[in-house]
This record gives structure tokens, sequence and C-alpha cells, in this order.
């Protein structure tokens, strides 16, 4: 029984005996229904065993809408309990673990997933590849993101949430301020996940440098995959920083080193340092394919090219460079002195220059354009002003000595979601909305889905522009409670109020796709926004192979001119197309991974070493495999070309 | 377009309503270092306030212009690379924006990490301001004497907080005097601060440290250097010294009211005023390094 005890939570609630009775209901429906239905034969051949990009975004994709779900379930706890002063809905503990589960949910396994998705989905399209570089490497990718996730989404019923905020500031995070296994969910779910990351961003570049179809310099790539790209380098090079990191915090906590710890010469301030070179080159990350996809649905929307192609590119090339030499703007307050606050507070307002670039790039895409209010557009135009609110109120954070007062306040909140959901998650919004006929064969409602918009742009306004105010007025951040005397109640309310609000959004999202998929026409074409690049260009849905001849390119919107410059976009007759296999490994090795990191959570060695034997195996296997693909003959070729509408 | 901006004057009117009884914290300084702070802020708010306003009324200008339900069926929009000088200016202005500010910055900078310009010709009072799960501990070394979770101090006088930690980072902050700073077990950190005038000041932890985080908080007040003195005179007649045994027991995690004591813990167990890695160290090493942080305070007050 003893063994037992340690999977206990420390702190149980109603809400989190409710929430085990519904994880193992649903479970339970899951198996059932698949075993009723007879899909679990098709669930590992289609999509367990995938190496196709498409599935695997559409995967990511799917991953992407839960997390943002119990993120926002999180989220909208938070607003509930400080929405009134001194309220009652949950205690002190249960508040610590809900804002770092948010953070990290919300970060590190829903906006990074949505990313991947739309790179996944979307770079070999545009580039006319047939896959990505290591289909293979790339399921591991997602099924090693999976993993984590779902590590790391069991913490709160088994042994306990992570507590110490999603910057899990040492020693707050050693053993011992925080008792719980909660933190080494947090150091080895990331951990896993990262690792799939990283693979992406190798492979991402792979792609694109090596992949691209005759014709296609970099400087005729379309804008998302420029953004796509650039994004990746950063990931290559910032996430083994993150990877040390948290390896170096799994063995504070598991086995007893010292590098963060205060005595023995660990340092707590290291684990800051660190956490931040990864963490402010990762915002970037996120933001520049956000920046992609506004690029390629402002451009199609407005019926005209992107204005300043070059200084786009130029502008992010600039922001990753600076995106790793501005870290310690995250704690000016450290006392590092008036000269290190001085030099990274005029490097962290430098990156306002090229962001503003891209700003005015955008309205000038508009100026003298066709401007048409679809539902993807709506989200880009509510994104220039309120993400420029978020930009500047960025611009004030980095006066490192008015920072000593905005730190840690609610001010600083509301900066970051001010840049992250007009920036981040409109964009994704953005993308789902525009991308969905392409590989669904259906476009999402026009009319929920504008709803959609205002619900969460009203919302948003109302939940995050109040914390700028009682951040000013002295409300810190992650207190979980404050005295009726502070004058903190009005505003919050007005802020519980937004998240209702955009909680509402969010399930219109959920409404709009199952409406849409009973109610939709399914005869849209290939092209039912009129949009411009290549993607475009192939049917819909997409052929496993994408498309069947090689494209030939002309500019970064090849597939315009082929509708209106007689650009002849297909050459040549058909040939064989080599595909690569589907392969279980790639589960397998990261459904091993899961298990090998819940044994590390608990310390429970035996399991631990079995499962990295395991690892090691699949890994041995994958060098002595033999498998070279399959080839798609021209007459197979020809029937699915008839089939989907005719060869263009 | 139009939902959005009735809303926003709505949502400016009710900040207005909700917030025009009392000025807010931070922009209400009674401190030469807040003061500072307030005007930057108020200074990047109006800047700012300017950069949002253009990009909104360019963002209005082009959706009214060149909606596709207002522009004939048959236009086509141009096809356009970019203009160098366009982009220049777009290069430019921003450039000179942040560069003015960036000015502005640094200058405020040396300001908030030296003695407040006004009181530079008196000697500082130093305070060190410990932090432990989850209260205050505040040594005047001088008076020798020490208080928990509430702060006595002089106006019209230099402040110089020696800040510090018995577990987790915390971060020392009363807004209505200056920023705050982090208060970490293995560094001391300094924050300069002065108050023009007596009166009562709200002050917190401000950074996340664990479940009694919320209630992480201090009252501060100034008084005239003569009620002061009086006070310390008091202290040292009344209270009871502060003995190694019970601030074992003061540390223990957990939440206390307001306690006075003579005597500081600062006797018995020092701060962590120079010892980075304090266990691989050489006593030469520590005297060099000592020196080296004196010669850095010198420095540092001829700024």
């Amino acid at each position: 029984m003893e063994f037992f005890q340690r999977f206990a939570i420390p702190h149980p609630s109603p809400a989190i005996y409710a929430s085990m009775v519904a994880i193992a209901l649903v479970s339970i429906a899951i198996v059932v229904g698949l075993t009723y239905f007879k899909k679990w034969g098709y669930l590992w051949r289609e999509w367990l065993t995938t190496v196709d990009h498409k599935k695997i975004g559409i995967m990511y994709l799917l991953s992407a809408i839960l997390m943002l779900f119990r993120g926002g379930a999180d989220a909208i706890m938070m607003r509930a309990q400080l929405a009134t002063p001194e309220a009652k809905l949950l205690d002190a503990q249960h508040y610590n673990e809900i804002f770092t589960t948010h953070g990290v949910v919300m970060i590190i396994f829903m906006a990074m997933p949505f990313i991947f998705a739309f790179m996944n989905l979307l770079v070999p399209l545009q580039i006319g590849a047939r896959d990505v570089a290591f289909p293979r490497l790339n399921a591991l990718s997602f099924w090693l993101f999976f993993f984590g996730a779902m590590l790391f989404n069991i913490s709160f019923v088994v042994g306990g949430s992570p507590d110490a905020g999603w910057t899990s500031y040492f020693p707050l995070a050693g053993n011992d301020f925080s008792t719980s296994v909660g933190t080494n969910y947090y150091m080895i779910a990331i951990q896993i996940s990262g690792i799939g990351s990283l693979m992406t961003g190798i492979n991402m570049i792979t792609t694109i440098l090596k992949m691209r179809a005759p014709g296609m310099t970099l400087m005729k790539m379309p804008m998302f995959t420029w953004s796509a790209f650039i994004a990746n380098v950063i990931i290559v090079f910032a996430f083994p920083v993150l990877t040390v990191a948290l390896l170096m915090g799994t063995t504070d906590r598991l086995f007893g080193t010292n590098f963060f710890t205060t005595g023995n010469g660990g340092m707590d301030m290291l684990w800051a340092n660190f956490f931040w070179v990864w963490g402010h080159p990762e915002v970037y990350i996120l933001i520049l394919p956000a920046f992609g996809l506004y690029s390629e649905i402002i451009s199609t929307f407005s019926g005209r090219n992107l204005y300043g192609y070059k200084s786009m590119v130029a502008s992010m090339v600039l922001i990753s460079l600076l995106s790793f030499l501005v870290w310690t703007h995250h704690f000016f307050t450290m006392g590092q002195g008036a000269l290190t606050n001085s030099i990274f507070s005029v490097t962290t307002m430098a990156i306002a220059v090229p962001t503003g670039v891209k700003i005015f790039n955008w309205l000038f895409t508009m100026w003298k354009g066709k401007i048409r209010f679809t539902v993807p557009m709506l989200y880009s135009i509510g994104f220039i002003p309120l993400f420029t609110i978020g930009g500047v109120t960025g611009v004030m954070l980095a006066m490192s000595a008015a920072d000593y007062q905005y730190h840690n306040t609610m001010f600083l909140v509301a900066h970051f979601h001010n840049a992250i959901i007009p920036g981040v998650v409109f964009a994704m919004l953005a993308g789902l909305t525009y991308y969905w006929p392409k590989f669904f064969g259906f476009m999402l409602n026009e009319k929920i889905g504008k709803s959609t918009f205002w619900l969460l742009s009203i919302g948003f306004v109302l939940a995050f522009f109040p914390m700028y105010i009682t951040g000013l007025d002295g409300q810190a951040r992650r207190i979980y409670t404050y005295s009726e005397s502070t004058g903190f109640g009005p505003l919050n309310m007005v802020s519980f109020v937004g998240a209702a609000l955009m909680a509402i959004g969010f399930i219109t999202i959920v409404w709009n796709i199952y409406y849409s998929f009973k109610n939709s026409p399914r005869n849209i074409g290939s092209d039912p926004w009129d949009a411009r690049s290549l993607e475009w260009a192939t049917h819909t849905p997409v052929p496993v192979y994408n498309f069947a001849r090689m494209p030939q390119i002309s500019s970064s919107e090849t597939f315009w001119d082929s509708k209106k410059k007689g650009h002849q976009l297909f050459k040549g007759e058909y040939e064989e197309i080599h595909m690569p296999n589907n392969s279980g490994v790639p589960f397998v090795m990261s459904a091993i991974f899961f298990v090998a990191g819940f044994s590390f959570v608990f310390a429970l060695w035996v399991p631990a070493v079995i499962a990295l034997i395991g690892i090691f195996i699949c890994m041995g296997l994958r060098s002595f495999e033999q498998d070279h693909g399959y080839h798609i003959h021209v007459k197979e070729i020809e029937e699915t070309e008839e089939f989907l509408g005719g060869a263009k | 377009m139009k939902r959005k901006w009735s809303l926003l004057a709505s949502l400016t009117a009710l900040v207005v309503f909700l917030t025009g009884c009392e000025p807010l914290l931070v922009l209400d300084p009674k401190g030469p270092q807040a003061a500072r702070q307030a005007s930057d802020i108020m200074l990047s708010i109006g800047v700012m306030a300017v950069i949002v306003i253009v990009v909104m009324v360019i963002l209005a200008y082009v959706l009214w212009k060149y909606r596709a339900s207002k522009l004939p069926e048959d236009y086509e929009p141009p096809h356009i690379e970019g203009n160098i000088w366009v982009e220049a200016i777009c290069v430019g202005i921003p450039v000179l924006i942040v560069a003015f500010l960036s000015f502005v910055s640094v200058k405020s900078n040396y300001i908030v990490e030296a003695t407040p310009e006004a009181y530079e010709d008196q000697e500082p009072l130093v305070i060190y301001a410990s932090s432990s799960d989850w209260k205050w501990h505040f040594s005047y070394p001088e008076q020798g004497i020490e208080t928990v979770n509430y702060l006595y101090i002089p106006s019209d006088r230099p402040l110089e907080f020696k800040l510090y930690s018995f577990g987790s980072i915390t971060s020392f902050w009363i807004p209505q005097l200056g920023g705050q700073k982090y208060a970490m077990a293995d560094m001391v950190t300094t924050l300069h601060l002065a108050a023009d005038a007596p009166g009562e000041f709200i002050g917190r932890n401000a950074n996340f440290s664990g479940k009694g985080f919320a209630e992480n908080t201090f009252n501060v007040t100034a008084m005239t250097q003569e009620d002061f003195d009086e006070w310390v005179e008091e202290v040292h007649e009344t209270a009871e010294p502060l003995t190694e045994d019970e601030f074992e027991e003061l540390l223990d995690p957990g939440h206390l009211g307001q306690m006075t004591f003579t005597g500081t813990h600062l006797e018995f167990s020092p701060a962590p005023e120079h010892n980075h890695s304090s266990q691989n160290e050489t006593k030469e090493d520590l005297s060099g390094h000592e020196q080296h942080e004196t010669h850095e305070e010198t420095n540092h007050n001829n700024h």
C-alpha cells in the first residue's frame, strides 16, 4: 500500500476527483468506441504509424486545440478566483498549480504544436516538396511532443501538478521548497517534448534548404516558409539550452546535485539566465510563423503582392539575431547594475524597429488593395492595432528603470498576453480558418466565424486591458487573492467577464467545426479564397504525393502568376513517385519515453532503466532496418488525378 | 470597426470612472526614485500612444478606402514591390523614437541605481531587509534593532536597503517609494530609496515564492528624523533582545504579525554579502573580493 501512496495527490479537491472520473470515462469511451466501430486497424494504419506531413500536421492541430481547452479551463478558474476580493473558490496551493500548468500548457503544449501544425501542413506544399526531409523523424517529433504533453497532463491526477510557476525559478522549484513530484513532471515532460521540437527544427531547416521545387530560390519562397525557416533556426540554437537546463534541474531534484541550490556552490540565478536564454527566443519561435501566416492572409485578401518582401525577410533575420541578446530584460531587478541593464534595455527596444517595419509593410500591402473582410482577414485586421499595443507596452517594459515598477505585476501579465493572444492565437485561428478547406475539403461557416472573432476580440480587450491599470496600482501577479481595501476588485471583475466571453468564443470554434462539417458544401474546388502561393496549386483534398508533377517556380506567388500571367506551373509527363513507408517505431518509441518519463518522475529506477533500454533498442532497430520506401506508379497517379478533378 | 471604437471609448470611460477616485499607486510617487520612474512611465505612455494612434489611423483609412465593396468590380490591385524611401522612413522614425527612449532609459538606470539625487549630501540609513517564508525581517545595524513585517523610516533621508533571502527568490517592493529588486539567498542586492515626506505606504514581496506569497506584505511608515530617533529609543527601552534560537523559530515557514526586537540577527547570522560561492573560496579570495566590491561602490557613488 505504501508503494501506491506516492501516486496520491497532495492537495485533493472535488474538482480534481471529478476530473479523474471524467478522464477515466473518456478513456473507456474511446476504447469502447474504437472497438465497437472496429477502428483500431484504421487508427493504427492511417494515423499512429503515418509519416505523411499532412496527417502529422492535422494531429498537431487537434492536440493544440485540445490543449487550448485544457489551458483555457485553468485560465477561467484563475479569473473566477480573482473576480472578487478574498474569494474562496481556490486555495493558494491549487491556484499556484493552476497558473503554473496554464503557462506551461499554453506555451509548450498549445502554441508550439499549433505552429508545428502549420509548418507541417504548409512548408512542403509551399516549396513544392512531397514530404519533409526526414518523414519518420517527423513522426517521432510529433509523438514525443504528444507523450510529453500527456505526461504533463496526468500530473494533476497522479502525484500532483507543478506549482513553482511556468518559469519554475529555483530555489523555489528545488526539493527544499517544492516537495511534491510536480516539478519532476515539469522537468521531464518538457524535456521529452523539447527533444521533439529540436528534431523538428533540424527537419524543417533541411527540408527548406534541400527540397525546394525547381526555380525556387530562397528569395522566391512564400513568406510563411521564410518565417518557418527562421523560427526553426532559432529552435536549433535555443532548445539545447533548455535541454541542458532541464537536465541540470532534474539531477538537482532526483540525484542531489547542486547546480541551482543555494548552498554548496549552487546558484539559483543561473537557472533564471538559462531559462530566459531559451525563453526569450521561444517567444519569437511562436510569433515569427504567426507573422508568416498574417503575411499570406493579408496578401490574399488584399488581392495584392506582399509589400516589401525583402525588408520582411531582413526584419525577421534581424529579430532572430536580437532575440538572443535580450534575455536579461526578464530580470532587470536581479541587481546586475546600471550598465548591464542599460545594454539589455537598448537591445530590447531595438527589436521594436524590425517589428515596426513589418507592421507598416502589412499596412502598405492593404494600401491600393481590394480588401475582402473574410474571417481570416478579420483576425489579421484585429491583430494590427491590438498587437501594436502589445508591442509598445513591450517597449515601455524595456525601459529598465521603469521596469522596476512593472516587473512581477499585472502590467507585465497584460503585456505578454497582449502580444501572444493577438499575435499568436489570432494568427493560429486565422490560419485554421484559412487553411481548413485545403485539408478538410469544406469551408468553416463565415457567420459563426465572425461572431467568434468579435467574442474573442471584445473578450480579450475586457480581460487584459484592465490588468495594465491594476498593475500600475500595485497588483502583483500570481497572488491568489487580495483584500477589498486594495481596490482591485471591480477591474478584476471586468477581466473575469472578458475571460468568460473568450471562453464562449473558443466554444463557438468547436461549434463552427461541427456545424460546417454537417452543413458546408463539399464542391469548393482547390482555390476557394482566390489565393496566391503554391500550396493552393494542388488539389483539395491534397493527394498523398502533394504534386503529381514538380511545379516550376516563377516568383514567391507562382500560383498567382499561373492564374493571371499565363505562367505554366506544371510541365512534362507524370513520373513514378518515390514515397516513404509508414512506421510504428516512432509511436512505440515515444510511448516507451512516456514510461521512462513517468518512472523518473516517481524515481522508480527499475522500470526507468528497462524503458531506457527499450528506447535504445528502438534506435538500434532503425539503424539496421532496410526500408527504401515505395513507388507510386504512373497509372495510379493518373487515376488519382482523374478522380480529383483532372490534371492541371 | 465602429463597434470596436465604441467599445474602446466605453472602456476608457469605465477606466476613468473606476480609477478616478484615487491615483494609481505607481503613478502617485512619494519619493524621488518613484518620481523618476513615474515620469518615465508617463513619458513612454505618451510617445507610445502617438504610435498606436498613427497605426490605427492609417489602418482605418486603408480599410475604408480600399474595401472591396466600394471598389469597382474590375479593379485590379497593382503589383508594388516596395519603395526604398518609404521603407527608409519606416525604419528611420522608429529608430529615432527608440534612440530617444534609450537615452532616457540609460539615464534613469544610473539615477535609480544611486543615492537619490536630492539627498546626495546626507549619509544614507542602511537597512537590511531579508525575507523568509513568508515574512520580512528588517535589521537596522546602526540603531541595533530589528522588526518583522513593518518598516519605520525617516523621511528626507536617503535609504539604502540591503536585500537578501533565507529561501526562494523574493522581490522587495514599496510602489510609492520606488521600484522593486530581488532578494536572493546567495547574494546581497542594494536598493536606493527615499521618502520625501512622512506618510504610510504598503510594501510587499512581488516575486512568487510559494503558498504564502499573497499575504507576504509589510507596512511602511515614514516619519521625521526626530520621530524616528524617538521610536528607536523607545524600542531600546521596551523591546526584548533577539536571540539566535528565537530567530530560528521566526524563520519557520508561516505568517507572523508585526514584531520588534533589540539587536539584529546579523550578529549571529550575517548576510551573504561577499560569497557567491562561499564554499570554494579561501580567506584571501574573500578579502580580494571585498576590496573589489568596495572599489565598485566608490565608483558607483561617483556617478
